[in-house]
């Protein structure tokens, strides 16, 4: 699919199409500031018509020429709207409105939103293709929303996970940094930081170094029992996480490894297995064997083949795999609460006693930070899977 | 990320690595056929002059066991870390040895007892109770003991912990008129005399035996002595074993064959001196369970067979029978009963008797909402049934988290799967920061987001959609378990889908609708049947961690969402019931190991994808 | 007899000597080697903070070189000591535990039977600390420090106008005069007594009840009133955080959770001290530690259980400390300047009507009643 270019002139529809969908819009729109003011029906008309009329101010005085003269009108025009009814959150909500409105009335007026569709779509798979459109969004929302929405409460000047008065009108009363200088000075936080930093990459070295060479062997042709290695395997990211923590707590115990380091690196080691061994056997199935033969065809030995020739191409895989051992890790509470001790606290074990114990947005702030270092951590992987793909010479798709 | 154009979905015509192998396997046959157009008529030979089908399968020979080489270390760290301890815990759901090795001489006599005939046990069973509760009261395990029977019985617990306190104390009457008679029976220099010798090593041995078992000082379990090459690995090696501890003491073969009682219960305060405390006999005088047994054996002797006794200090004996013959022998049943009159409860001897076998099917018959009865096993009073129900709802719930993960998973896939790459791969990342954002920050945001005072509340208020007095109930309940999961493992569902679909050909749904097959048609007859591994992919991976999470459902779930892993996890940590929450465990995984075995035949373990 | 009266005689001496040298006596283990570092376990939040002011602090500036390692586990210590035994490695100095895990410990053999007046320092007047703490000596192995106690709060703000604020544990089932959400422990302990008690059992009489099959039910008819309008919380933090954003009307919590919330945060909430049920808290040893560990864990002992110690504590915590000669001692609050006495459970006038934690009784029917109880909850 080649979506980039317009394959449809635009051109502006009739009003007897424009007006009634924009003011059925606007009706929807009215809905709700009308009975949250009180008055239902006078919202849905008033709504209508104002929107109508702005459409019609639009398309048939203000043109395409003075398109953003207009939009920025209108995105004003409800500031100053929602200020009236709702003071600052008014005022934001009635600018969010505005600038879809004005965005609104020229993608239908000038049926836009057929641009980049195919001509001969009827208008009922038109519709459907933007009704999918706003499904999609809203999973998207739903996907994201949650995340979002605690990110303003890390500024809470309040110790509770509550949005106040202050923070809803936008005073400056209302937020504080505090939580984050809690989480950079306390004592407990930047030895769970510690821990955490400590344990996570150990694992990971752990498991990708034992998961490559494993994936690599599990790839090669004929491997007895193949099914029954991988079952085994891959049992750590399929036995329920309780399951294994009580396993590893009682036999860790037995065996003197409950509450130290290595026992914790351990386990979260054997958790993050799994995702090596898929993400390095997925790679390597795509793996040209005959690049091998012919390194070894050239004189390489097979420790330099693998360095110079197989390792190479599938580190893609094997630094994603490591990613999601990393992830493992650093995100998991339940097993380190069992196997681990005070002195192998993490950051997640941190925040759930955090949670359980003295609700406070310190752990919200941690989350903000944690947030910024997955996004982090996204664009490399983001990257990475550019490189490869340019480096097999894959088309993208 | 990484997207490879062989490992498509599983459908019956596209390539798997099995297919791979196969191919691959021709290949090496053909190889066979001759081909160097070497003599006709010979085997074809190797450049080395080998025939060359013997060099090649030497050569998949050395293939197959350079790939077990570079498998094996792996396999062996997943085995030792991970598949060992689910062992082990398996192994606790059965086990009941507690019993056995704290009350070992007990449950040995009580068998015998019929609990129909609605009388007690006999005195020979207190007394063996005396002598077992005695020697667990010294190493303090009879609680222990107590709490495991007092998931059978209520009261069992305060039972053994109040008898405990007491059990000093029984035959008292006894013990005094010993120590009254002679100074030199409260000498631990007298006692040794009196016992040492050669040729008691049995007795000795066997009170080893018994109190190693009760203390839990043995590597007695499943697989034994590597518990104890597994603990050298990683940290110090085993201490020296109880086995070998020197006790200081050597019991008379003579005095043992005497006064039995009194030897078995002399050699167990000897081990407890030097395994418990680090002293020997020497350093104290017997506790009272070895006057109470001398009292005993001396019972049992006629003076005439005290008489022909030619041991060191006989004399004291003797003076010791006739000064006993004044008191009463000492009345076992009556001093329990006296300590606590639930001890002629049948019930509880009952229990005793019952949970008496090493291992025990009682946890699973618990964790099925099922009790052992006189009558066999029989299904709980109905306001005691829990775990049926929390099965069920917990299958339930993961079935709607399932569903409603395709429902919101399946648009998405498709939508990132149609786009263009650039675009797709940020929408992708808003896939991914949900997937990557801690657990509990999500479970914490849903909580703000959900609460009757939460964001989700306020904004229909303040839209007028919903009264402020009549606020939606949306947490503390199963709709907010089921939200929060949804939420917590849609990742899971979109990533698998989106592989799968990056596979299809758009070109695909064209042809079809150029051959004149409807919108619906076309996607329900061409394009879904091919998604239906994705889908397969993305469910078996919701459900399984669906059913075994713990942290959510105890956040949000309140007191209808919650999941049997919440359950577990209390009688892991809260009740220490380990028995019952391996029972629970057990049937979980074998649930989930079922629905593995089924993904790995619909779809195959090699197929799982991440991160697209 | 004459020897005997020399001997209460010279008690006296002694007892009267101690009188004047109890504030510069020496810890019974002073210039043994010590162990430079304890892991100490505790419940983490506002009440690991106050110990960590009272006592920890001052004792690590006293001993420079000394280190202290927290590790919220309290919550498990039961759990995790016996994972611990099994494994013959003792990674805990020092554990906070509820009374009731302090007697399971104790009699499992976990944790060290110590001799009080051995290892605690006497009061400043010389009475003998297993004296000074009196009956809240409940185990051998047990060194209480604090009272505390569960009770309820409630919003201020949502009282219904024109109906004086509920005073009376029974108001918790008057969903009439009282309507809103309530929040409740999810488990049986607490609740079972409250709920028989407002149904007109006398109060000395409760465990009776509860020990019979009818009794358990009763109690369970009587939750069942209110159970639609209960949200049933786990962690301590959870009924603060309720209240805090309004969820619920009222809500079980310990009552220095309630302090903060009223005091510290300055919420709408107010306390309801009626048919509070009284819990201890304080430290055990456990069993198995190296000897230097333990001279150092005794040394700190002496220190951190003397009569200012915790008497400092309940600056920082409205608990109350468990040795009767703290009391006179407890003073106005660290930061908010105000008197702490009044806040205390064990004030005359908020100890009017409560109850005490019965840990015989629930160590039997732990258990049994929890099954039900948690049977009941999931119907």
């Amino acid at each position: 699919m080649s979506d980039a270019v317009v394959i449809t002139e635009t051109k502006t529809l009739p009003f007897s199409f424009t007006l009634p969908v924009v003011a059925a819009a606007g009706a929807f729109f009215g809905l709700f500031v009308g009975t949250a003011q009180g008055s239902t029906l006078l919202g849905i008309v008033g709504g209508a018509v104002i929107c109508a009329a702005l459409a019609y101010v639009a398309l048939a005085m203000a043109g395409v020429d003075q398109e953003r003269t207009f939009k920025w009108a209108v995105i004003a025009l409800f500031i100053v709207a929602g200020f009236v009814v709702g003071r600052i959150a008014g005022a934001v909500v009635g600018g969010l409105f505005g600038w879809f409105l004005g965005w609104f009335i020229y993608w239908i007026g000038r049926g836009r939103y057929r641009m980049f569709l195919p001509p001969y779509l009827t208008s009922g798979q038109v519709l459907w293709h933007y009704t999918f459109r706003v499904i999609c969004g809203a999973v998207f929302v739903f996907l994201i929303t949650p995340i979002l929405v605690v990110m303003p409460l890390s500024f809470n000047a309040e110790n509770f996970f509550t949005f106040t008065p202050e923070m809803l009108s936008f005073d400056p009363e209302g937020y504080s940094l505090k939580h984050y200088r809690d989480f950079f000075t306390s004592a407990d936080w930047q030895q769970a930081l510690r821990n955490s930093v400590l344990i996570a990459p150990v694992a990971t070295l752990l498991a990708v170094s034992f998961g490559t060479l494993a994936a690599i062997g599990l790839s090669s042709e004929h491997v007895p029992f193949r099914q029954a290695i991988m079952a085994i395997l891959i049992s750590p990211m399929i036995v329920p996480l309780i399951i294994s923590a009580a396993g590893m707590y009682f036999f860790y115990s037995r065996i003197g490894l409950q509450g130290t380091y290595l026992g914790v690196v351990l386990a979260h080691a054997a958790l993050g297995i799994p995702f090596v061994i898929i993400t390095v056997t997925a790679t390597l199935v795509g793996f040209d064997r005959s690049l091998t033969r012919a390194s070894a065809n050239l004189g390489a030995n097979p420790v330099t083949t693998f360095m110079r020739v197989q390792m190479p191409l599938i580190l893609p895989g094997v630094i994603s795999g490591g990613l999601f051992a990393f992830i493992t890790s650093f995100d998991e509470v339940v097993v380190v609460i069992f196997v681990g001790s005070a002195n192998q606290q993490t950051l997640p074990w941190q925040m759930f006693t955090g949670l359980r114990e003295q609700i406070s947005p310190t752990i919200l702030a941690v989350a903000t930070i944690l947030v910024c270092i997955s996004i982090a951590l996204l664009t490399t992987v983001e990257l990475l899977r550019r490189r490869s793909e340019r480096l097999r010479g894959m088309s993208p798709g | 990320m990484s997207r490879l154009s062989s490992s498509g979905p599983q459908t019956a015509d596209a390539p798997t690595p099995e297919d791979a192998f196969h191919e691959t396997a021709a290949l090496s046959d053909r190889d066979r056929e001759p081909r160097h157009g070497a003599a006709a008529d010979g085997p074809m030979l190797a450049a080395d002059g080998t025939p060359l089908k013997k060099s090649l399968a030497r050569a998949l020979r050395a293939q197959k066991l350079r790939a077990l080489a570079l498998i094996a270390p792996l396999l062996i760290f997943v085995l030792v870390t991970f598949i060992a301890p689910i062992a082990d815990m398996l192994f606790r759901s059965i086990e009941n040895q507690i019993v056995q090795d704290t009350l070992p001489r007990t449950t040995a006599v009580v068998q015998d007892w019929n609990p129909d005939t609605g009388e007690p046990p006999s005195e020979a069973v207190y007394e063996a109770l005396y002598r077992d509760l005695f020697l667990a009261a010294e190493a303090r395990r009879h609680t222990r003991l107590g709490q495991r029977l007092n998931y059978e019985e209520t009261g069992m617990s305060s039972l053994f912990r109040g008898t405990g306190r007491d059990v000093d104390d029984f035959g008292e009457a006894n013990v005094e008129t010993l120590e009254d008679l002679d100074d030199r029976w409260e000498e631990a220099a007298f006692w040794v005399e009196l016992t040492s010798g050669e040729g008691g090593e049995g007795v000795v041995d066997a009170a080893r035996e018994r109190y190693m078992r009760l203390a839990d000082l043995s590597s007695r379990s499943p697989l034994g002595d590597v518990w104890c090459a597994v603990k050298g690995v990683f940290a110090e090696t085993c201490d020296v074993a109880p086995e070998d501890v020197d006790l200081g003491f050597s019991l008379s073969g003579t005095f043992a064959e005497t006064f039995p009682r009194t030897a078995e219960a002399y050699a167990e305060f000897a081990v407890f001196m030097a395994l418990e405390e680090g002293e020997t006999v020497a350093d104290d005088e017997p506790w009272e369970a070895v006057y109470v047994a001398l009292d005993q054996d001396l019972r049992a002797l006629s003076p005439e067979e005290l008489a022909a006794y030619d041991g060191p200090n006989a004399d004291a004996l003797r003076a010791a029978q006739e000064a006993l013959a004044e008191v009463p022998p000492v009345d076992f049943r009556a001093a329990f009963l006296n300590s606590d009159e639930d001890w002629a409860d049948i019930d509880n001897w009952r229990t005793i008797q019952t949970y008496s076998p090493p291992y025990t099917t009682g946890y699973f018959l618990n964790a099925v909402d099922m009790q052992k009865t006189p009558e066999g096993p029989a299904l709980r009073d109905a306001d005691e049934r829990i775990y049926g129900l929390l099965f069920q709802r917990t299958m339930f719930m993961s079935l709607v988290i399932t569903f409603s993960c395709i429902l919101l998973g399946y648009p998405v896939a498709w939508i990132l799967a149609n786009l263009p790459m650039r675009q797709a791969n940020l929408l992708l990342i808003l896939v991914l920061l949900p997937f990557w954002t801690s657990l509990l920050v999500r479970t914490s945001a849903w909580k703000v987001m959900l609460q009757q005072q939460g964001v989700i509340n306020d904004v229909l208020v303040w839209l007028g959609l919903v009264a402020d007095e009549s606020r939606l109930i949306m947490i503390n309940n199963q709709f907010g378990t089921i939200v929060a999961m949804t939420h917590i493992l849609l990742p899971f569902m979109i990533l698998p889908l989106y592989s799968v679909m990056q596979t299809i050909p758009p070109s695909y749904l064209r042809a079809a609708k150029s051959l004149g097959a409807t919108n619906w048609t076309a996607f329900w007859r061409v394009y879904f049947p091919q998604t239906v591994p994705g889908i397969g992919a993305g469910s078996i991976l919701v459900f399984i961690l669906a059913i075994g999470y713990y942290i959510t459902p105890e956040i949000v779930g309140g007191t209808t969402g919650t999941f049997i892993s919440n359950r577990i996890a209390y009688h892991i940590s809260s009740s220490l019931n380990w028995g019952l929450a391996a029972a629970l465990g057990t049937i979980l995984l074998v649930v989930v190991l079922v629905l593995y075995w089924a993904y790995d035949k619909i779809v195959g373990i090699d197929n799982v994808k991440l991160g697209g | 007899m004459n020897l005997a009266k020399t001997l209460l005689a010279s008690t006296a001496l002694t007892v009267a000597a101690g009188a004047v040298a109890a504030q510069d006596m020496e810890s019974p283990v002073a210039g043994e080697p010590m162990a430079d570092s304890m892991t100490l376990v505790s419940w983490g939040g506002a009440y690991q903070a106050s110990q960590q002011n009272a006592y920890v602090e001052p004792y690590l500036e006293m001993n420079p070189g000394v280190s202290a390692t927290w590790d919220e586990s309290s919550n498990e210590a039961v759990a995790k000591l016996r994972a611990m035994n099994e494994a013959g490695n003792i990674t805990w100095d020092l554990v906070d535990v509820v009374a009731a895990d302090a007697i399971r410990l104790c009699d499992e053999g976990l944790a060290m039977e110590v001799d009080h007046d051995e290892i605690l320092k006497p009061a400043p007047d010389g009475t003998d600390a297993s004296d000074d703490f009196g009956d809240l000596i409940v185990s051998d192995c047990y060194i209480p420090q604090i009272v505390y106690s569960t009770t309820f709060g409630y919003r201020t703000d949502m009282v219904p106008e024109g109906v004086s604020a509920p005073d009376d544990v029974c108001d918790v089932w008057d969903l009439e005069t009282y309507p809103g959400k309530r929040s409740l422990e999810r488990r049986p302990i607490n609740n079972m007594e409250w709920a028989l008690y407002c149904d007109g059992v006398a109060k000395d009489e409760i465990y009776d009840v509860l020990a019979t099959e009818e009794g358990q039910d009763r109690a369970l008819a009587k939750l069942d009133e209110i159970k639609d309008e209960v949200i049933w919380w786990s962690a301590g933090a959870d009924t603060p955080q309720l209240l805090a954003d309004g969820e619920i009307f009222m809500g079980s919590t310990y009552n220095g959770r309630l302090f903060s919330v009223i005091e510290e945060q300055d919420q709408p909430v107010g306390m309801m001290w009626d048919m509070q049920v009284f819990d201890l808290d304080g430290w055990i040893i456990p069993e198995g530690l190296e000897e230097e560990e333990l001279n150092r864990v005794l040394d700190f002992l002496w220190f951190a259980t003397d009569t200012q110690r915790l008497a400092d504590q309940a600056k920082y915590i409205s608990y109350g400390p468990a040795r009767e000669s703290s009391a006179p001692l407890v003073d106005k609050h660290a930061e908010l300047g105000i008197e702490m006495g009044p806040h205390m459970p064990t004030d005359p006038d908020n100890a009017e009507n409560t109850l005490l934690y019965n840990y015989e009784f629930w160590a039997d029917y732990r258990d049994d009643i929890d099954a039900k109880f948690q049977a009941w909850l999931a119907q």
